[in-house]
């Protein structure tokens, strides 16, 4: 492209621009917006998550520790782990698939799939738990004379906590893995096709492989979604106590039935979770990060 | 980037599709599709009156008030705080930027419930914040609008910061440069050089914070009263119309969210475009 230098007399600063060189007003600024981030982060997080730290343990680790005998907290923490570990691989398996199956194909309303994929996200999940109502429910639901005539049980029971929790869910690890995927291309994979390995092959030392540090990122924010899901499975559960409430729903209900410590221990056991689950994504990034240098390292000699 | 092909695209080559792809689709129509149909069917079946009068119902107007607007109101302050979060991670070097940066990312990680609990502690009638806050200026934040604003900006946070964040570090400094050397003051340089390039990411950013903060139900419910008309929002409407039976109503109401978090949808992928398409063209200059 061609372009011609104008004269330099013509060259005017906008006329915006007032002419000045005291710089000195901006000189506090720089060093008052950490201050002010810290000040806005500490009070809107770090308070309330200090908050059940100090609230858990006010009354020392003994009756903390008491809380654990709680028949109740016990079943809801036993009802949680039970349905996570069911999501969870379900999940897994379907981010998995979608990523292979989708990652590298073109066609028609690949970007509205992708953006239909992502719907949990924006989506209320009281409305994802509203949804499963008006199909599974016996009296209302759209399915309700198969769900009847099959004698099944899903909404307030268990297999409608695990409904809600999938869906709530399924996103975080086909949005993790199908980018890296995109970006990375065939070229493996071909070569792997062609020395004569199976697609089954193909996946688990190819593909896999590859994308592992992805999943495992996906694997870890499914997980720590899965354990704290609370409004999709609130609509759906019942809230029944030692029969289909879930942890999170514990710590609303014994909150409001004024049984501080309880909601707080259980409340605190979940925010441990948490807590674990963002030290393994700060892990897992810093192996991200190993792995991109190693690979430019190996182009580059 | 090399996107290799293996076979033709196009109609020619129809054959049955693989695997992976018939387990992803059929797991999208059992977990995504057909519940969104149901829901929509159900709504449908209520006739376009009986859907225009619930869904327009005083009820459910005040409490789309409280929703949209506080969530607004949520999402416009931290769209402020938020790109200056991200300023302070990316452009200053501080003690504990590390911890800042990591605490970024706990509401993502934290239960709503467990959020929920801790906020209406902490703004509780003998909280931490909350009894100063009572003391001092005579606001009353638990159990009022006001909470439910807390809530939803807690809730709302990490939104801004993580999108804007990589924006910002990928700016050039050099620009930025360019107009003090032409003798802009730093908030000229802010507003004209350095702002424009961030507004997709920050506008990005409050989109996607807000339509997560109206959706938001597990901390809000804690820490609101949920008395109709003050301070309940739309999710909590739905929960207390399906615990009365209403299920047309709430079926209603649950589609307009549904609408709404579509039209959110498309909005924040525009906006992702747009983006993109900024970043492109400063790459191809």
């Amino acid at each position: 492209m061609a372009f011609t230098i104008p004269p330099l007399r013509d060259i005017k600063p906008p006329r915006w621009v007032k002419p000045s060189f005291n710089f000195s007003a901006g000189n506090w600024l720089p060093a008052l917006i950490p201050i002010v981030a810290c000040l806005y982060v500490g009070v809107v997080i770090l308070l309330p998550a200090l908050a059940v730290v100090v609230q858990a343990f006010a009354k020392g680790l003994g009756v903390f520790l008491a809380n654990f005998q709680s028949e109740e907290l016990l079943s809801a923490l036993k009802l949680t782990l039970i349905v996570t570990a069911i999501a969870v691989p379900c999940n897994t398996v379907f981010g998995l698939a979608a990523a292979t199956a989708i990652a590298r194909r073109r066609f028609r309303g690949k970007a509205l799939l992708l953006s239909l994929i992502d719907l949990p996200f924006s989506i209320s999940p009281v409305v994802v738990g509203l949804m499963l109502v008006l199909l599974y429910s016996p009296s209302h639901g759209l399915l309700a004379p198969v769900i009847n005539s099959l004698g099944w049980k899903i909404i307030f029971s268990w297999p409608g906590i695990v409904l809600a929790t999938i869906i709530v869910t399924f996103p975080f690890m086909a949005r993790e893995v199908i980018p890296l995927l995109e970006e990375e291309g065939w070229d493996q994979e071909e070569a792997a096709k062609t020395l004569g390995a199976t697609d089954w092959q193909v996946f688990w030392k190819v593909t896999l492989p590859s994308v592992r540090w992805a999943a495992l990122y996906g694997l870890i924010l499914t997980t720590a979604r899965a354990l704290g899901e609370f409004g999709a499975v609130s609509v759906v559960s019942g809230n029944i106590r030692a029969q289909t409430q879930t942890l999170p729903l514990f710590v609303e209900d014994a909150y409001k039935q004024y049984q501080t410590e309880l909601a707080f221990g259980a409340a605190m056991v979940l925010g441990g979770v948490a807590i674990v689950s963002l030290l393994l994504k700060l892990l897992v990034e810093q192996l991200m990060e190993q792995d991109k240098k190693a690979a430019r390292l190996d182009q580059e000699g | 980037m090399a996107v290799a092909q293996p076979r033709l695209p196009g109609w020619f080559q129809w054959r049955l599709p693989s695997w992976p792809w018939r387990f992803t689709w059929a797991y999208l129509v059992l977990v995504l599709f057909l519940p969104v149909a149901g829901m929509l069917l159900k709504a449908a079946g209520v006739g376009p009156q009986g859907f225009w009068e619930m869904a327009t119902s005083p009820e459910a107007l005040a409490s789309y008030k409280v929703s949209f607007g506080v969530a607004a109101l949520a999402s416009l302050v931290n769209g402020v705080f938020g790109l200056l979060v991200a300023w302070a991670l990316i452009r200053s070097r501080f003690r504990g930027q590390r911890l800042l940066d990591s605490l970024i990312d706990l509401p993502f990680a934290l239960p709503t419930a467990v959020a929920g609990l801790a906020l209406s502690f902490v703004y509780g009638p003998e909280g931490w914040l909350g009894k100063p806050l009572m003391q001092l200026f005579g606001l009353k934040v638990s159990f009022t609008v006001v909470g439910v604003g807390v809530a939803m900006v807690f809730i709302s946070l990490p939104f801004v910061v993580r999108t804007v964040e990589p924006v910002l570090r990928s700016l050039e400094k050099e620009q930025e440069e360019a107009a003090w050397s032409l003798g802009a003051s730093p908030m000229q340089t802010f507003f004209r050089v350095v702002l424009p390039q961030l507004m997709p990411a920050i506008l990005g950013g409050v989109a996607q914070g807000y339509s997560r903060a109206v959706g938001e139900y597990g901390s809000v419910v804690m820490i609101s009263s949920n008395v109709p008309f003050r301070d309940l929002i739309t999710p909590t409407l739905i929960v207390q119309k399906l615990e009365e039976y209403d299920f047309e109503a709430a079926t209603v109401i649950g589609s307009v969210m549904l609408i709404f978090s579509l039209i959110s949808l498309l909005l924040i992928n525009l906006l992702q475009v747009w983006g993109q398409r900024y970043q492109g063209s400063e790459a191809n200059n």
